[in-house]
């Protein structure tokens, strides 16, 4: 007998949008607060309000399926989708039904060695969030904060077929939709929300067998998304085994996410014959993207990080980690191609951004393209380590000073005495002098004894911290090396 | 009490108040004590604010006795209707379930009333959320005609209506989704408009069905009426379907009220005249033939799809009232039962035990309407009708500057003749009905009285954003006759 099980997993995504106000109203989109502080009539529902469609979460979702390489609607509109909830004050959501501002497109995961695979997107529509329900003891509370939030929901085709992939489809789309600045995609603040659908195509004998759809709700780390798929394939797979059941029509089924336990947990048995009543929301009026619209939002699309990533490495010669590192975010990653577009060696500027930058940045809570040196200037200074000008010490140095002064780091170099002294005539005295003042030093290393290497270390020291870390380290090499043998 | 006061009309008394020869504060005190003589009988307001208006009437007397500038209605008593949102006084819908509600904020004709000056006395009754014909549904009060207190007011603004015949204010703002200000102007013998869908913000307004309702003026007369359309109408950035002013430029609907329509032709639908009753045919038709007097060529035209708009209409505003009345549910503000059992008891008892029994029925109705595998054989279908309907309006402005019949087919009926019978009820909306699924204005205006002395109403239908027209077709009429003068006896 021959078993084979294939892994089918679509997902969900919400994506909370970094707009500077509410979807429908005029509420500013600030995390947390008091319960019930950031409201208004209209995100609370009150009797007689309006929502009035917020244009900038129109055009980042406009532009966020253009990254997504969807189609975007020419026209579409707003439909209410009818459930009762107490998170719910209208007891609707403006959604979008039958005509999402995106369609039909898809996004490039990296599977690593260069290698990519396409998941389509089916689509991407625009929507508001509900509020939040605090259960306690016998009775709940709401707070409406949350409600009338912009959120993008994006729809993948079931096109996965691992944990891992799952995994890198979220983490890609994070990077796109921070690379567009269309969302913080903060995961501890939950601005990406994930559902995942999940199933099996187990091959027996030849004949395949497909296993009940399980969704998975409402998952808010990589890490639990990438877990639960996992321990769904499992369970689907062992349930197979011991039940024979397959997919029909009404028997998917709707499971939690228990954190502690890292296991799924039964919500909902049988999908619900939900009736949502979708209509047209009269309050609304349709948006109609017009060309001219949709090239304004185009000039805003960047390089996608997923290009930009296998650009280093082609073009740069960077290996796969430094690249993935640089292209974490946007501001990093241009800065760095910047730079090098600058004329900076690209590795030096890799490193200088990734240990020494970053480190830095890191320390101060910002980016490093924040730290005041500019693309062109860090450049220079990768110039002056190429030419032997300073040393890997004082590069250290001179970039944190950079970051204070506005001159140019070799006006800096100089004025702080980092140039590195080449010039042999120069550093064959002060040689001499070392080496009259270290007799004992001296005989060591010309011993060929256990000494001999750490003598010749402790001289090279000598003649560095005579010249102050100045003295470039090849050259002073060569002459030691040179008295010593002879 | 000052008679000779009630019997000014808004435009004289802004005058006389402007002027200084009657204090605000005169006014508003005369119509208390109106209020206070008539109020019982006619059951017009959910709530009054005497004490309010009578302190902002001095404050818009100290104004003009200082020679600052007034707003257009400065000190004129005026009512609206208790769908509007009011940050004083409760706003209610005529419904249990908002019977304690105090909006936190005012509809944005609230604000334009108060920024012009006016002084708000009350807020009237009406069907339960705007649903009805005779404001018999009014969860909290029955409204009676002041022409016949055994008769309705018609409906669902019936408060408003009967605030302004009974004479307990000068004018006043109703909201129209099926006929619901005509109707009652024509039952209560005033001139009722109903604007373009779009002219009047919204804002504020609980939506009953939000793609048909405006809001609109009752007052004594055609030139009262372009006087509130001059405070109300205008674009609203709160109120997205609220029509931009470069697309349809706001007027004056006052400057040029006196000046006749010249060459003006009216379009008559003879099919429609057979529904109604003898008399009120009769009087429609000798207005036309005064307006035949005043030069006017009549133009007879065919609705085909006219007839189809109460099957459209109560598909589509039932469709949208189900999802407008959801939050009504017990959780957020209003009526909660006691003692639920669990969260949903919350919404299923709350709902039962506050709403009513005709907004249970449309909620039911539009739900259904809504509901998967019914959408397209109804809503949808309700849909595709209306843009018959529209179309039918279209061709109809092509031959003609306005359409006439008749507001209602019947003049004010009686207290609880039709309510054992909802479609009997529904048909007396038979004639008004279209203008809101087409979106269109129309005014109402009184045009003579049957013999039980009762008024009839003229509907006179214009093409979008043409207030400015119709009313001056209206006050071409009142030109030739005294109808809009002549008031109930109380």
């Amino acid at each position: 007998m021959s078993i084979d099980k294939k892994i089918i997993v679509g997902l969900e995504i919400h994506v909370q949008l970094a707009t500077k106000t509410k979807m429908f109203c005029g509420c500013e989109l600030v995390f947390a607060g008091e319960p019930n502080s950031r409201v208004c009539p209209v995100c609370l529902g009150l009797p007689g309000s309006l929502p009035v469609m917020n244009r900038q979460a129109v055009e980042f979702s406009i532009l966020t399926s253009t990254a997504l390489n969807c189609k975007v609607a020419e026209f579409t509109k707003w439909d209410r989708k009818s459930y009762y909830y107490p998170d719910l004050p209208k007891n609707y959501q403006i959604s979008q039904y039958d005509l999402p501002i995106g369609s039909n497109g898809y996004i490039e995961i990296p599977l690593g060695k260069g290698q990519s695979k396409k998941i389509r997107i089916r689509r991407a529509h625009l929507e508001e969030d509900a509020g939040k329900n605090i259960h306690s003891g016998s009775f709940s509370q709401v707070d409406l904060n949350r409600a009338g939030t912009p959120l993008l929901e994006i729809v993948t085709e079931p096109d996965m077929n691992t944990a891992e992939e799952v995994k890198l489809l979220a983490i890609e789309l994070q990077r796109i939709v921070r690379f567009l600045g269309v969302s913080e995609a903060d995961m501890q603040k939950g601005h990406m929300r994930f559902e995942p659908n999940v199933n099996l195509h187990i091959t027996k004998d030849g004949q395949v067998f497909k296993t009940p759809i399980s969704e998975v709700k409402n998952l808010n780390s990589f890490k639990a998304l990438e877990k639960s798929v996992a321990y769904e394939a499992q369970r689907q797979f062992d349930d197979f085994n011991e039940t024979g059941k397959c997919m029909q029509s009404g028997n998917k089924k709707t499971f939690g996410w228990d954190d502690v336990r890292e296991a799924t947990v039964l919500q909902r048995e049988k999908e619900e014959a939900h009736d949502y009543r979708y209509f047209p929301d009269p309050d609304l009026v349709p948006v109609v993207v017009d060309e001219k619209w949709l090239g304004e939002i185009k000039t805003r699309l960047c390089e996608l990080p997923l290009n930009m990533e296998a650009r280093f490495v082609s073009d740069y010669g960077l290996s796969e980690y430094d690249a993935s590192v640089l292209t974490a975010d946007r501001e990093t990653a241009e800065y760095f191609d910047s730079a090098v577009k600058a004329g900076g060696e690209p590795k030096r500027i890799c490193n200088l951004v990734t240990q020494t930058g970053l480190k830095i940045a890191n320390e101060k809570g910002c980016s490093v393209a924040q730290l005041g040196i500019e693309p062109n200037r860090l450049a220079e200074l990768v110039k002056m380590i190429d030419a032997g000008q300073i040393g890997a010490t004082a590069a250290v140095t001179l970039f944190t000073e950079m970051m204070q002064s506005k001159d140019l780091p070799l006006q800096i170099a100089e004025r702080l005495n980092l140039i590195q002294k080449s010039d042999a005539g120069e550093l064959e005295k002060i040689v001499d002098e070392v080496l009259a003042a270290n007799a004992q030093a001296v005989a060591d290393a010309k011993s060929d004894g256990k000494k001999s290497k750490k003598s010749v270390g402790f001289l090279m020291g000598q003649v560095m911290q005579k010249t102050k870390g100045t003295a470039n380290p090849q050259v002073v090499s060569k002459i030691l090396e040179a008295k010593l043998k002879a | 009490m000052n008679e000779e006061i009630l019997k000014l009309n808004c435009n004289q008394l802004r005058e006389k108040i402007r002027k200084g020869e009657i204090k605000s504060v005169e006014a508003v005190q005369t119509v208390f004590t109106q209020i206070e003589r008539c109020e019982a009988k006619i059951g017009a307001f959910l709530s009054t604010f005497k004490d309010e208006s009578l302190k902002k009437a001095a404050e818009v007397d100290a104004k003009i006795a200082n020679g600052e500038n007034v707003g257009a209605l400065a000190g004129v008593p005026v009512a609206v209707k208790d769908n509007m949102c009011t940050t004083f006084g409760a706003t209610t819908c005529g419904s249990k379930i908002l019977e304690n509600f105090h909006s936190p904020y005012n509809a944005t004709v609230i604000e334009k009333l108060l920024a012009a000056d006016a002084v708000i006395v009350g807020k009237t009754n009406l069907d339960e959320f705007a649903m009805g014909s005779s404001t018999e549904n009014s969860g909290l009060k029955k409204t009676l005609n002041p022409w016949d207190l055994s008769r309705v007011p018609g409906g669902s603004s019936g408060g408003s209506a009967a605030a302004v015949a009974g004479q307990m204010c000068f004018a006043s703002l109703g909201s129209d989704t099926g006929g619901s200000i005509r109707q009652p102007a024509s039952f209560c013998g005033l001139v009722g408009l109903k604007p373009t869908y779009g002219r009047v913000s919204r804002y504020g307004l609980v939506a009953y069905g939000s793609s048909l309702d405006q809001i609109g003026p009752f007052a004594k007369n055609a030139a009262d009426c372009a006087l509130m359309l001059n405070v109300i109408a205008g674009h609203d950035e709160k109120d997205s379907t609220s029509v931009d002013e470069k697309t349809a430029a706001l007027n004056d609907y006052l400057v040029n009220i006196e000046k006749h329509i010249e060459g003006l032709k009216i379009a008559v639908v003879p099919q429609l005249f057979e529904g109604a009753d003898s008399e009120v045919v009769a009087a429609v038709k000798n207005a036309i033939e005064i307006y035949k007097k005043l030069g006017a060529q009549i133009v007879e035209i065919q609705m085909p799809y006219f007839e189809y708009s109460i099957a459209a209409y109560y598909l589509i505003a039932t469709a949208e009232a189900s999802s407008n009345l959801a939050r009504y549910d017990g959780v957020h503000y209003g009526y909660r039962t006691k003692n639920p059992s669990d969260y949903i008891e919350v919404y299923s008892k709350s709902r039962a035990e506050a709403l009513g029994s005709e907004v249970k029925r449309r909620i039911m109705l539009g739900t259904y309407a809504l509901s998967s595998g019914y959408y397209d054989a109804y809503y949808l279908k309700a849909l595709k009708v209306r843009n018959l309907i529209r179309s039918d309006f279209t061709a109809a402005f092509q031959k003609a500057d306005c359409i006439m019949m008749p507001t209602s087919p019947t003049t004010a009926f009686k207290v609880g003749e039709k309510t054992a019978d909802p479609l009997q009820m529904y048909l007396s909306d038979v004639y008004t009905i279209a203008v809101n699924l087409a979106g269109v204005p129309a005014v109402s205006i009184p045009c003579g009285f049957d013999n039980k002395n009762l008024p009839i109403g003229l509907q006179i239908i214009g093409s979008n954003f043409t207030e400015e027209k119709l009313l001056r077709i209206a006050k071409m009429f009142e030109t030739q006759t005294e109808y809009h003068n002549r008031k109930p006896q109380l």
